[in-house]
């Protein structure tokens, strides 16, 4: 056996560092400047924390060696790094929005607390072994579930810190369950031997809990229904750049990682969820969670009288819309799949955004309130229409050429034409998402503003974020060429 | 090929009219009044100059215009006239100034009114023109609207479902119409009329029919009646035959007296110029197979025409059936021209002469109707909108010169020798008779009924003691004298010397005998 | 130049937008400009455009990997709508003169929206035509639920996920073909010169087909267009029905018919006496023109009344499309052009000119306003109006009804008689809405308060319209000239194998 190569993993890993340097530097300085004001700290922490990730994104790019060290445990491609840039690129976006928030007195922990989220984002993506699988995903999912809670001025916060904790226990003790199999199995971590063990044994029961439990314990990361429960209060009660942040980047992580992982692992055992040629497999079970995913989201969302938990639904249905690349794991379907989730995430964090907005000034994410915007906040009516229409899936918007990809990506994967099924049943629902926008969009643009309330105050750097994003949601979906060549779309 | 447009110059002066009228008559109805004459003036100085041009001698069209259309439906603009035509276009000029002249005393909205008028002018000089069926057809259908509207706003106090019965009637007939040369069209792949004819004569038109729409297993006789039958309805309607008439006497009845003119002394003659346009040229073996139906209804329009004309009470009614009545002679003279197949030279005499006399009596009955019109809006005007027999009586005493006028217009209708109804009448009896011998003695009838009902009305309004209300009853003025001669001028004239217009129908009544084949 | 009608309509909808809210005159005329601009390159394209066969207008990568182009294209049926998009667009500013509320909102929504139509019509990439088809969804939903009337919310989230509905059938229609002919292109002329399979055409067609029609008003899908139409102000309602609903119809024979013309050929069973799709959308539509005829005879709403008239007028266009014979769909084409004409006409005289001025569609409280003396120029041309869309000769409705029920008869008798029953019924309801309306016989006394005389604008966008119909009745050579070469293009040679 040949010396673990530490050195070589060390400079392979110098984003990660990156990262970590700088979330103890925000620690640092935190503590210097604690007496100062709220705005001041949390300009100093993210102003830190984003040069550490911007150092972390340059690193990325100008790292070209493609290194897999410690038998899959830290694998970088062109690809995942690619997939890390825009993990990155989301969260710095996610700490210029929360400049503003008062949430919280401990600027520096909350900090600390996303860029180790990020870390463990980081450490997914380039994962290829079940071990460093789990414990990334735990390092994530352990950051999350503090997130959630930070607000300690609302109970809420901390009633869906602790559902989404509980839940998140017993899903990732499934998953670790189920791993703990697959190294029976394989008597290997690494998921090429581990894929190799499963196509000789072929689809055992010891394999089927192993692939049900690994869906289990990835579905409740990405919010498929039926593990979606969390979702709902997650995103009501968590502090406002959280539930962007679990909205956006952790689900960019945790899709790539579920991908990889169901590709791998269980690529001999993936089955057919073709209609009438439904063969037994990993496939037709994420087929049918898909399926529940579109339907239970996009249907929960009709009945909802507040923003978040209205975006909190539609999470699921996208959730279910993503699923469908990974039921087609087809030569493009990771690349349509990564185009959907980024260009989704920078719509969810422009949608919390806006809602942050009006929730300082009005104290609630109710509809009601967002009576006649368009009026009191012209532009940031302007940027909400763009975020919601992407994500309802109208052209000339990321979302839709997301959606475009995608199903014509499920119709070329594996199954071919048979999973007609699943994208008739996607766009069938994705008709019922343009209700409930419309519905938010009808607010602000047909009902008539309350009398009393002038203009909104919109706080400039955050206007001018919304903007970026809502450009860039345009410019991905006008122009989308350069996304989907990030993304290594092939045709 | 194509000569001077003359003709579409005709049919557009009206239009033009109808807009100055509209835009300049806006400040002043008097200059309305005065334009909208001047326009009609104007078309009667083109339709003279077009009779003074018009060669006798050739019985196909003359001044043919002819331009691709719509090539992709083989529809082409086409425009020419015959004797027919001819005799149709200065009718129609005639009866417009005759209408105008009636109308002078309408004090609601007159530049509209006087505009609509001249746009039914030039729909009858378009439809008396037009050589392809979409090109006739819109005409046709055009016309409709300015008369409906002229009824509908002008009207009597049963306006309204006069005015729609009209509309509906006529609309229902033009649609079976429509679906009837839509159907030749698919067979035959032309509108011409010409051609339509040419072909319907060679007998190529029944099988192509049955070969393009064979419908419900017709055989092509019976698809060819069935096409027969679509024409026949649009034509039926607007003349009318009897039983397609309800429509008219409420119609004539409660539009204004103006536009009844037009109605009775231009538009119903467009029925009849479609029978002989259309109906004889291409359908002669199917109205010959159903002959006797035909016959029966020429005799009842006639007879039955002028029996209600009797029963009735109100003046306009009255003529109103005299017009049903007077246009029966005229089915009955086409009618009897189909009834022998053949073409020895007694039949063609016999034939030429119920032609010559329906082509006559339809240009009688237009002039003598209109006048006779005039002379009821003016007895409405002068007693305060009476019509009613029973409102009149005695006026020979107050109004001897408009007693004598309207006198000689009623004995022209009557068919008085001298006066031009005579001629016509006398033509087409003779014609007629050795064609289809019991349904001309039966319409002879018609022809005593008629000499009873119009002696019934002069006693009725000039004899008799004067009422107490008419004791002022003015005379006609010296202008109305100088304005209504020259209409009582024609019918002398008419009657003295038919030949004046017979010697411009001739060849095409020559021209037409020699289409009838079977 | 036929592709700066798409950018100047959108750069419009940017200047107005950014326009201060109190210049409502500069910015009407602003709208004005551009939507004569885009009428001005239609019209230049229409006349100097001599054969009607298909030219490039502009061709960029779009996004290369996936074969999809930035590909703009013009051929006589293209002209023809873009053409008339450009008149509709003109009369629908006009006719909005008088909008006061949010006006800089108003006109950016309206020249999206025309921008999107005219991207539509000159698409020649399926993703592009199914980028600006689906655009189009949105400006309509604000311009109706911001500035309609009765039930606009209701009438404008409707009219959204029927539109929707259809469109998301079309992309999966698209996407199928995409994959299916090897995801190389998505070149109309690609997609249609592959030849699907038999049985893959027999899905596709009909999905891709009733997608479009949804917008089409296609019975029993068309209940979208009356509550629509009523509840949109008159501009939308005018565009809606006079170009809107002609994308769906373009779609159908741009898209459907070309792509899967196997899809019309016979299934080799009966099913209810349905032998091919052909038959039943045949069908649908005859009973559309029936149904919507019917329908607008008893309506007490003057709206509702042309809403339903553009229900069976729309079931013409489909019933031409699927004669399968030249002049059936030249008349189908033509019925495009002659019903955006005269439904934007109609809508604009009771929406704007009598709803606007008595506060009131009912034609039961319309009749004794004695409008016919009150509004003489609008009763003339809804008159006229009338008279063109019930077929009368003349009017541009004639020709195009003519050649569909030409071409009707050539593929069954049946069908002709439900079509002159159509016409028959058409009559009727114009008729009965035009007395009760205009010439009931009024009681009231003269009104103290007399509605405003009818505007300047007003009479521009009438007399637009009205010229334009009459100038396609009179000479339908106009049209049919670039419309007949169009169709004989290889793009619709795939119709021969379906039953041409």
């Amino acid at each position: 056996m040949t010396p673990l190569p530490y050195l070589q993993f060390l400079h392979a890993s110098l984003p990660q560092v990156a990262l970590d340097v700088a979330a103890l530097i925000v620690l640092f300085t935190d503590l210097a400047i604690r007496k100062k004001s709220l705005r001041l700290r949390f300009s100093v922490a993210t102003a830190i924390a984003s040069a550490g990730c911007i150092v972390a994104i340059v690193l990325l790019l100008t790292a070209h060696s493609q290194v897999n060290l410690f038998d899959g445990m830290f694998v970088t491609t062109i690809l995942s790094a690619h997939v890390q840039v825009a993990i990155l690129a989301l969260t710095i976006v996610t700490l210029v929005l929360s400049i503003d928030s008062s949430f919280t007195e401990h600027v520096g922990e909350f900090v600390v607390l996303v860029l180790l989220a990020v870390t463990g984002m980081m450490f997914l993506v380039s994962a290829r072994n079940i071990l460093i699988t789990f414990v990334s995903l735990e390092l994530l999912s352990l950051a999350l579930y503090s997130l959630t809670g930070f607000d300690k001025r609302r109970p809420q916060s901390a009633e869906a810190a602790l559902k989404y904790f509980l839940f998140g226990g017993i899903s990732a003790a499934f998953l670790l369950y189920g791993f703990t199999l697959l190294y029976g199995i394989a008597n290997s971590t690494n998921y090429a031997q581990i894929g190799a063990a499963v196509g000789a044994s072929g689809l055992t029961p010891l394999v089927v809990v192993a692939m049900v439990t690994s869906i289990i314990g990835f579905g409740f990361k990405v919010a498929a229904a039926p593990l979606q429960f969390w979702a709902p209060d997650v995103y009501q009660a968590a502090p406002n750049p959280v539930a962007g942040f679990i909205g956006s980047s952790s689900k960019v992580a945790s899709f790539f990682a579920f991908f990889v992982l169901m590709t791998s692992c269980y690529g001999a055992v993936g089955g057919s969820a073709a209609w009438e040629n439904v063969h037994a497999g990993w496939v037709p079970v994420v087929a049918v969670v898909a399926a529940l995913s579109m339907i239970v989201g996009n249907l929960g969302a009709l009945a909802q009288s507040g923003l978040r938990r209205l975006l909190a639904y539609s999470a699921i249905a996208h959730a279910g819309y993503m699923l469908v690349a990974v039921v087609a794991h087809g030569a493009d379907s990771l690349g349509t799949l990564l185009y959907y989730v980024t260009t989704y995430s920078v719509s969810v964090l422009g949608s919390f955004a806006v809602i942050h907005v009006v929730e300082e000034s009005e104290g609630s994410d109710q509809l009601i309130h967002f009576n006649g915007l368009s009026r009191r906040a012209p532009l940031l009516s302007m940027c909400l229409f763009v975020f919601l229409l992407s994500q309802a899936g109208i052209p000339p918007l990321a979302g839709f050429f997301g959606k475009f990809f995608l199903f014509a990506a499920a119709l070329r994967g594996a199954d071919g034409s048979g999973l007609v099924w699943l994208v008739v049943l996607a766009l069938a629902m994705s008709a019922v998402s343009l209700y409930y926008y419309l519905q938010v969009l009808k607010r602000v643009y047909v009902s008539e503003p309350p009398e009393i309330r002038g203009r909104l105050r919109t706080p400039r750097q955050m206007l001018t974020v919304i903007v970026l994003l809502a450009v860039v949601v345009v410019l991905a979906g006008a122009l989308p060429e350069t996304l989907v060549r990030w993304f290594g779309m092939i045709v | 090929m194509n000569a001077f447009p003359w003709l579409s110059l005709l049919t557009a002066l009206p239009v033009v009219g109808a807009g100055v009228v509209l835009v300049a008559g806006a400040r002043s109805d008097r200059a309305a009044r005065f334009l909208s004459v001047g326009f009609a003036v104007g078309a009667l100085c083109i339709a003279l100059l077009l009779w003074h041009g018009f060669d006798v001698n050739v019985g196909g069209m003359q001044l043919v215009e002819q331009h691709a259309w719509v090539p992709a439906l083989h529809i082409q603009y086409h425009l020419g006239i015959d004797g027919l035509g001819l005799s149709m276009l200065l009718l129609s000029a005639i009866v417009t100034l005759i209408s105008l002249g009636a109308s002078w005393k309408i004090e609601d909205r007159v530049p509209l009114y006087f505009a609509l008028i001249l746009l039914v002018e030039a729909c009858l000089f378009g439809a008396f023109t037009a050589l392809n069926f979409i090109h006739w057809f819109t005409f046709w259908e055009l016309c409709l609207i300015p008369a409906f509207f002229l009824i509908k706003i002008w009207g009597g106090p049963r306006r309204t479902p006069a005015a729609t019965q009209f509309l509906v009637y006529t609309m229902a007939g033009s649609v079976a119409m429509l679906l009837s040369f839509l159907a030749m069209y698919l067979a035959a792949n032309t509108f011409e009329f010409e051609e339509l004819a040419t072909i319907a004569q060679s007998g190529r038109l029944l099988p192509s029919l049955a070969a393009s729409s064979s419908w419900m297993h017709l055989t092509p006789e019976h698809l060819g009646l069935v096409i027969f039958a679509g024409v026949f309805l649009g034509f039926a309607v607007k003349v009318p035959v009897i039983p397609f008439h309800t429509w008219l006497p409420d119609t004539y009845a409660e539009a204004p007296t103006g536009t009844t003119i037009l109605l009775t002394g231009a538009m119903s003659k467009m029925g009849l110029y479609g029978f002989l346009r259309i109906l004889v040229p291409i359908f002669a073996p199917q109205m010959q197979s159903v002959l006797t139906p035909l016959l029966w209804m020429a005799v009842a329009t006639v007879v039955l025409g002028s029996l209600s004309a009797m029963a009735q009470t109100d003046l306009k009614r009255i003529f109103a059936y005299s017009s049903i009545n007077h246009l029966g002679y005229c089915l009955l003279g086409i009618f009897a021209a189909v009834r022998y197949a053949g073409s020895d030279a007694q039949l063609l005499t016999q034939r030429a002469a119920a032609l010559s006399g329906t082509m006559l009596q339809m240009f009688n009955h237009g002039i003598t109707a209109a006048t006779i019109f005039w002379f009821v809006a003016i007895l409405e005007t002068r007693s305060g909108g009476a019509r009613e027999l029973s409102d009149f009586g005695g006026l020979r005493r107050n109004a001897p010169v408009l007693a004598g006028m309207m006198g000689i217009a009623l004995f022209s209708s009557l068919g008085l020798p001298g006066l031009n109804g005579f001629i016509s009448e006398f033509l087409i009896f003779k014609g007629a008779f050795p064609l289809a011998t019991w349904a001309t003695a039966l319409c002879t009838i018609g022809l005593l009924i008629t000499a009873v009902f119009i002696l019934n009305v002069i006693q009725r309004v000039f004899s008799g003691p004067l009422q107490e209300r008419h004791s002022n009853f003015l005379d006609l003025s010296g202008k109305e004298q100088m304005l209504l001669a020259p209409a009582i001028a024609l019918m002398f004239l008419l009657g003295l010397d038919p030949q004046i217009l017979l010697s411009h129908l001739n060849a095409t009544v020559l021209q037409l005998t020699n289409t009838i084949k079977f | 130049m036929l592709a700066y009608t798409i950018y100047i309509s959108f750069f419009g909808a940017l200047v107005v937008l950014l326009m201060p809210k109190g210049s409502r005159m500069a910015i009407r005329t602003v709208a004005l400009l551009c939507a004569i601009a885009g009428f001005a390159l239609a019209l230049t394209a229409f006349v100097q455009h001599g054969t009607g066969e298909l030219t490039t207008v502009a061709l960029a990568p779009w996004i290369p990997s996936l074969g999809i182009h930035y590909h703009l294209a013009a051929d006589g049926i293209t002209l023809c709508l873009v053409l008339l998009t450009g008149v509709v667009a003109i009369a629908g500013v006009l006719f909005s003169w008088n909008i006061e509320q949010r006006v800089n909102e108003f006109f950016a929504f309206y020249l999206l929206l025309i921008g999107s139509v005219y991207g539509v019509f000159l698409s020649y990439d399926l993703f592009l035509l199914f980028v600006f088809y689906e655009i189009v969804i949105v400006p309509k939903y604000f311009l109706i639920a911001i500035w309609g009337s009765t039930r606009r919310e209701y009438g404008a989230m409707k009219l959204a996920i029927y539109s929707f509905v259809g469109s998301a059938m079309v992309l999966v229609g698209l996407i199928a073909a995409y994959v299916v002919a090897g995801s190389h292109s998505m070149d109309l002329a690609a997609l249609a010169s592959y030849r699907y399979p038999l049985h893959f055409q027999m899905w596709a067609f009909p999905l891709v087909f009733t997608g479009f029609a949804i917008l089409a008003g296609l019975w029993p899908f068309h209940t979208w267009a009356p509550t629509g139409h009523v509840a949109a102000p008159t501009a939308a309602s005018m565009l809606l029905a006079g170009v809107v609903m002609k994308l769906g119809a373009y779609g159908c024979l741009r898209v459907a018919m070309t792509l899967f013309p196997l899809g019309l050929s016979s299934w080799g069973f009966h099913v209810l006496g349905f032998g091919s799709w052909r038959d039943v959308f045949a069908v649908l539509a005859v009973i559309g023109i029936l149904y919507g005829a019917l329908v607008a005879l008893v309506q007490s709403d003057f709206k509702f009344v042309i809403g339903y008239s553009s229900v069976s007028h729309m079931g013409f266009i489909l019933l031409g499309l699927m004669t399968l014979n030249q002049i059936g769909i030249t008349g189908a084409v033509v019925q495009m052009i002659s019903h955006g004409l005269l439904a934007g006409l109609l809508f604009g005289v009771v929406g704007r000119m009598l709803y606007d001025r008595t506060h009131t569609r009912e034609l039961g409280k319309l009749g004794p306003m004695n409008l016919s003396r009150a509004l003489p120029f609008a009763t003339v041309t809804f008159v006229l109006a009338g008279m063109a869309s019930m077929g009368l000769p003349g009017f541009s409705g004639f020709v195009a009804e003519l050649m569909i029920l030409i071409g009707a008869w050539r593929v069954s008798p049946l069908l002709a008689i439900g079509v002159g029953l159509g016409i028959v019924t058409g009559v009727a309801y114009v008729w009965r809405a035009m007395q009760k309306a205009f010439f009931a016989e009024a009681t009231t006394i003269i009104d103290p308060h007399p509605p405003a005389p009818i505007t300047l604008p007003e009479k521009l966008g009438t007399g637009l319209l009205l010229a334009s119909s009459i100038a396609v009745g009179l000479y339908p050579q106009m049209v049919l000239r670039l419309i007949a070469p169009a169709l004989n293009t290889p793009l619709f040679s795939g119709l021969h194998g379906g039953g041409w």
